[in-house]
């Protein structure tokens, strides 16, 4: 996995509560066996009309947010089904960084096992953030923050600067880039012992 | 023995912590890991890119079900992507030992309609699935939740999980359901009560008279939809029901009374504290439809599709609007007024036996509507042989209804079972999302009996006034 440090990117706000892992990848590219190439499909029934265009109402397609790396979303981002799809897709797309208020669970989880870290801010924060978006667009310009892990503040250079918390051990492996499948296996010996232990009646 | 009273989930968790780590997340151990064709090829391939090997095939049991036809199975799959997701889990399952329940033997079905249906899920165990709708297996007294395939491919290679303990949350249901009130319709309801997110970072234990009351299969209707609450595992603690339920079953223990005597000792002790508890009266909830794109936009079957410009929080009332502009509907329209192009009975909430017997007692004596094509997909090739020697699948095809083989089908549409765009259908699955059913497809949750009753009538109907021939 790629070590994830700091981060500075352009944000795409997407102003939806309760978006679901349907919308992110639609079920139709669940059938791919890879890991990558999900990008060209993130959001497609929203990002593309029916001829296969790009939809240009979607908030994605704006020429002011291409290239963007950060996605601004609202309450309960990611709910719906464990598809890691959705962060392959996210990640693939581009996407490096994810602020919301509230994230659905299991996409939480998903998103920290694909280098990309989710960070949650409280509710007026985001609103805050949404504004200075609107404000920086409606002069042309994308609108930038800058993520530092390690310190774990996000920043504009407009004075917006907000602190939020990574689960340490998420965190150490984000920063390492580590593959915590290696971790958990250097505890064998003590699964071994659990297993030894737990020889239960109740197998069958 | 430890003096402090613990929950069902506190026994579980205990029980199954290998090790925390210093500075680390704890190491859970998992009993059954149940595996799906979707999301499990890259998990098989990141083994194998490490040379890793699985390690203990004998607790991993996998089934293709998400993407399969539900058409005739001598048939060839047509669709050649699908046909290899499907050949590759075969192939991984050959590769590292695991048992499959394929295409074409007899017990293959939903992943959450067989784990239980064959015994593999049992009180006390720990159970993961690539899959959010695990939560099913909690119904028996299990910790059971979905994961990503990264996660798949760490309990592959570990049997165990890294997992943070969630919070607990009772839920607890007094009283009893009315006549015409099924588990579907409790769960739709604590769902809207709860909204999509009151279960986020929590375990939900359902607890009072009215979910002791309720048989296995209600049981897993509603720990299924947990997820629906943003919870992602709910679960009953096991009795006597549980127990009856799991006996003779394939894999259920084989000193049984033994077996029993352990699960006895799950339930919450007296005095066990929850993080936070939510009391509702079942008495209080009616067959409830859901009128927009999430699952706690719902309402009674008594009253109107709402108008989410009167909603408070605005969150709710941009989400409630979008909805309605989606499915098409105006508030204040009344939802028996709402008409209907297709029915689905199926999925891994509301697909066995039961299930198909509620639907099949309204529709007996009666024709599906001319306006409405019906469709009925058994949850496993045990539910749908047991239908067939009760004679159900009769029931269903002299009503005009299609009658499959089992698999996830129309619940989410990867397979070619889909709704066309603007098609408007009532369905006994768990999610109402945008696109769900198929792109532009309009989905309106009910239960097995509801569906069975619109599909008749080919609108929304109160089962509480119907007329049983
Ligand atoms: S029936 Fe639907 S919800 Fe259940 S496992 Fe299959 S696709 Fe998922």
């Amino acid at each position: 996995m790629q070590p994830f440090v700091s981060h500075t990117g352009i944000v795409s706000p997407l102003d939806r509560a309760n978006v679901d892992t349907d919308q992110i990848i639609p079920k139709q590219f669940l059938k791919r066996i890879e890991r990558t190439g999900f990008g060209q499909f993130l959001f497609f029934d929203w990002r593309f009309l029916a001829d296969g265009t790009p939809n240009p109402e979607f908030e994605l397609n704006r020429p002011v947010v291409a290239g963007s790396s950060v996605l601004l979303a609202r309450r309960n981002f990611g709910c719906g089904s464990s598809r890691e799809h959705a962060p392959w897709a996210l990640a693939d797309y581009g996407f490096k960084v994810v602020i919301a208020p509230t994230f659905a669970d299991i996409f939480f989880n998903n998103c920290f096992q694909n280098g990309m870290l989710p960070i949650r801010l409280a509710e007026e924060d985001v609103d805050e953030l949404f504004r200075r978006a609107r404000v920086a667009e409606a002069t042309g310009s994308p609108y930038r923050l800058r993520v530092d892990l390690p310190a774990g503040v996000v920043t504009d250079d407009a004075g917006f600067s907000r602190s939020f918390t990574v689960d340490p051990f998420r965190k150490r492996c984000l920063l390492e880039g580590l593959d915590d499948i290696g971790l958990s296996l250097q505890h064998t010996d003590e699964i071994t012992a659990w297993e030894a232990a737990n020889a239960a009646p109740a197998e069958g | 023995m430890p003096s402090t009273p613990r929950t069902l989930l506190d026994k579980i968790w205990d029980a199954h912590v290998v090790c925390t780590p210093s500075g680390e997340l704890p190491i859970l151990y998992i009993d059954r890991h149940l595996v799906h064709e979707v999301t499990s090829a890259q998990a098989f391939e990141g083994l194998r890119l490490a040379g890793r090997r699985v390690r203990r095939p004998e607790k991993t049991f996998a089934t293709p079900d998400h993407n399969i036809p539900t058409t005739d199975r001598r048939l060839p799959i047509a669709d050649p992507v699908s046909k290899q997701q499907i050949d590759t889990l075969r192939n991984n399952c050959s590769e590292f030992g695991v048992r499959l329940f394929d295409l074409g033997d007899a017990d293959q079905g939903i992943v959450h309609v067989i784990g239980p249906e064959l015994g593999i899920t049992q009180p006390g165990m720990t159970i993961v699935c690539g899959d959010s709708h695990t939560a099913t297996h909690g119904a028996m007294g299990a910790l059971a939740f979905g994961i990503g395939t990264s996660e798949v491919e760490h309990v592959l290679a570990t049997q165990t999980l890294r997992q943070a303990k969630p919070k607990s949350l009772e839920l607890r249901v007094e009283g009893a359901l009315h006549p015409g009130v099924t588990a579907k319709d409790l769960v739709l309801y604590l769902i809207g009560k709860l909204s999509t997110e009151g279960g986020t970072g929590h375990v939900i234990e359902y607890t009072g008279p009215c979910i002791r009351r309720l048989g296995m299969e209600e049981r897993m209707t509603v720990c299924n939809m947990s997820i629906e609450a943003g919870a992602r595992a709910g679960m009953i603690a096991p009795d006597q029901i549980t127990f009856d339920y799991l006996r003779g079953r394939d894999y259920a223990p084989k000193d049984f009374d033994r077996a029993v005597a352990e699960w006895e000792r799950l339930p919450g002790d007296p005095g066990a504290v929850f993080d936070r508890v939510e009391i509702f009266q079942g008495g209080d909830v009616v067959p409830q439809v859901t009128w927009g794109t999430n699952p706690a936009q719902v309402v009674g079957i008594d009253a109107t599709v709402p108008d989410p410009t009167a909603f408070r929080d605005p969150n709710e009332r941009d989400s409630g609007s979008r909805a309605l502009d989606y499915m098409g509907l105006a508030g204040g329209t009344k939802i028996v007024d709402i008409p209907l192009d297709r029915v689905f009975i199926g999925s891994c909430t509301n697909s066995r036996i039961e299930d198909l017997r509620a639907a099949a007692s309204v529709v007996r004596g009666y024709r599906v509507a001319s306006t409405v094509h019906a469709m009925v997909v058994p949850g496993s090739g045990r539910v749908k042989r047991q239908a067939e020697q009760e004679g159900l699948d009769q029931v269903f095809r002299n009503a005009g209804f299609e009658w499959r083989e089992a698999g996830c089908s129309m619940c989410l549409g990867m397979n070619p079972d889909t709704l066309e765009p603007g098609q408007r259908c009532a369905s006994t699955s768990n999610r109402n999302f945008e696109g769900r059913q198929g792109k532009g497809g309009r989905t309106h949750l009910v239960s097995p009996a509801m569906a069975a009753a619109a599909a008749v009538t080919g609108h929304f109907t109160d089962i509480r006034h119907w007329l049983y021939r």
